[in-house]
């Protein structure tokens, strides 16, 4: 069983520099994602959705409250061991420009100082498992690849070491639509296979209700649902629904819903 | 020309190598100092103004100057190649640290977050991540101060300390400008060569794996 994740009360404050006050970036964030589920995080650009994933791997520490990994407090654990047992993708895909494609994907493996074979048998079947056939790209330089094709690879190597935890800030953001469709369909199938606890970020609603098991959608830092798919698209708390609303407004305008369209914020 | 070449051919050679020594012995000594001082500034950047300011400054003291500073200095004093090689040192801190700062501080922040992020060890980015990626910028540092090295350990002959540049002084005082050339063409062979070599491995560094 993968490990599942806790946030209690966890709250993140910049502290006042110069002429810029305080800031609350996180406020008394507590939820539980359970061991194998998808929890998706949604909010507006600033609303603490990349700070708090980021607080499960320690890229940035908690200013008060705690977070579990396992049951386990984060901040009691080994930082390097916590870090190769949590997979990390992000938009950016942040392949090492250098190495290849194998050696993108072994990298974890060659820090643990596992050997050339074991790399090379886990990151063929890696690129095997993100749709990239091992023979043609394993060789390849990073720059010679797609936008899809990198965020592929930032995904094989996130998996490489074997984590229970996936975290992954906006993967599909910068992808044209179709790719994004192609790459969400690829981590469905892989998900349902592979059985991970994942914490994904994204702007996306589709995408959150397409991938996740529950959403969470965070305002100012603060927690203003933690639901499954069809119970947010549901609700009436008015914060989610200007939220879903934001979404397919084009589509609603097409059908002739114009009334549909507007957002239902203040005029 | 064959008779000037067969009474000076070997003092040419001896002092060529030794112009070589000189030069060689201050890069070496400012890698030494300057790469970890580059990698130190960028895990403490507040830091990276004054102490490149001072390499600056450094860079900026007149060299004949800088060997007569070091001249009544204790132990440095009595050997002229001590005082050659510490100044020399002195002229080629700058563009390596200023460039291994920069090189390390250039890398792409996603590259380095997902270093962090995916559990190497400090050691492990800095070798693995850091260094290779910025290896062309402190190679272009290192090649930089290389040739300016060989420049200007011409002037060390002034305080005795050999090289190149002896011949230099000495066709300066006779009034022989085949003496001049028989030091001056040697040490700008010496400064293209290193050119040459060195840019040749940054462009390899450079090239994409």
């Amino acid at each position: 069983m993968p490990p599942g994740i806790q946030f209690r009360d966890v709250s993140f404050r910049i502290p006042a520099r110069g002429s810029s006050p305080d800031r609350l970036l996180l406020d008394s964030i507590s939820f539980t994602i359970d061991e194998g589920s998808t929890t998706a995080i949604l909010g507006r650009s600033g609303s603490g959705k990349t700070t708090l994933l980021r607080t499960v791997n320690r890229m940035v520490d908690a200013t008060s409250g705690e977070v579990f990994v396992a049951a386990r407090n984060v901040r009691d654990a080994d930082l390097i061991a916590l870090r190769r047992g949590i997979g990390y993708v992000i938009q950016e895909t942040g392949l090492f420009p250098h190495f290849s494609i194998e050696r993108n994907v072994g990298v974890v493996l060659e820090a643990e100082g596992r050997g050339k074979t074991e790399r090379r048998r886990r990151s063929n079947e890696l690129l095997t498992a993100v749709g990239l056939d091992p023979d043609s790209f394993a060789a390849r330089s990073p720059n010679q690849l797609s936008g899809g094709q990198r965020q592929r690879v930032g995904l094989a190597r996130a998996l490489a070491a074997e984590p229970g935890i996936l975290l992954m800030d906006e993967p599909f953001g910068a992808l044209d639509p179709l790719t994004r469709a192609e790459m969400q369909d690829m981590l469905r199938a892989l998900l349902a296979r592979l059985h991970k606890t994942v914490l994904l970020v994204t702007h996306d609603l589709d995408e959150a209700l397409y991938l996740a098991d529950r959403i969470v959608l965070l305002d100012q830092g603060r927690l203003v649902a933690n639901l499954p798919p069809e119970e947010f698209l549901r609700s009436t708390e008015p914060e989610i629904v200007s939220y879903v609303r934001a979404f397919h407004r084009g589509e609603r305008l097409a059908r002739g819903e114009h009334q549909a369209a507007n957002t239902g914020g203040p005029a | 020309m064959t008779g000037f070449l067969s009474q000076y051919g070997s003092e040419i050679t001896t002092l060529t190598f030794e112009h070589l020594w000189l030069t060689g012995a201050a890069i070496l000594a400012a890698v030494a100092i300057a790469v970890p001082t580059g990698i130190a500034l960028t895990r403490a950047p507040q830091w990276a103004k004054p102490v490149i300011g001072v390499a600056n400054i450094l860079q900026t003291i007149p060299s004949l100057a800088l060997f007569g500073f070091l001249l009544p200095l204790p132990w440095l004093g009595e050997r002229a190649a001590r005082i050659a090689i510490v100044a020399l040192t002195a002229y080629a801190l700058l563009p390596i640290l200023r460039n291994t700062y920069t090189g390390i501080r250039g890398i792409d922040p996603a590259v380095l977050e997902v270093a962090r992020a995916l559990g190497l060890t400090g050691r492990q980015r800095l070798f693995m991540v850091e260094l290779p990626l910025a290896a062309s910028f402190i190679l272009a540092g290192l090649r930089t101060a290389t040739v300016t090295c060989v420049g200007i350990a011409t002037i060390a002959a002034a305080v005795g300390a050999g090289g190149l540049g002896e011949l230099i002084f000495r066709g300066v005082a006779s009034v022989d400008n085949r003496l001049v050339l028989a030091g001056a063409i040697p040490a700008a062979l010496l400064a293209l060569a290193a050119d040459a070599a060195l840019g040749l491995l940054e462009r390899w560094f450079k090239a994409p794996a």
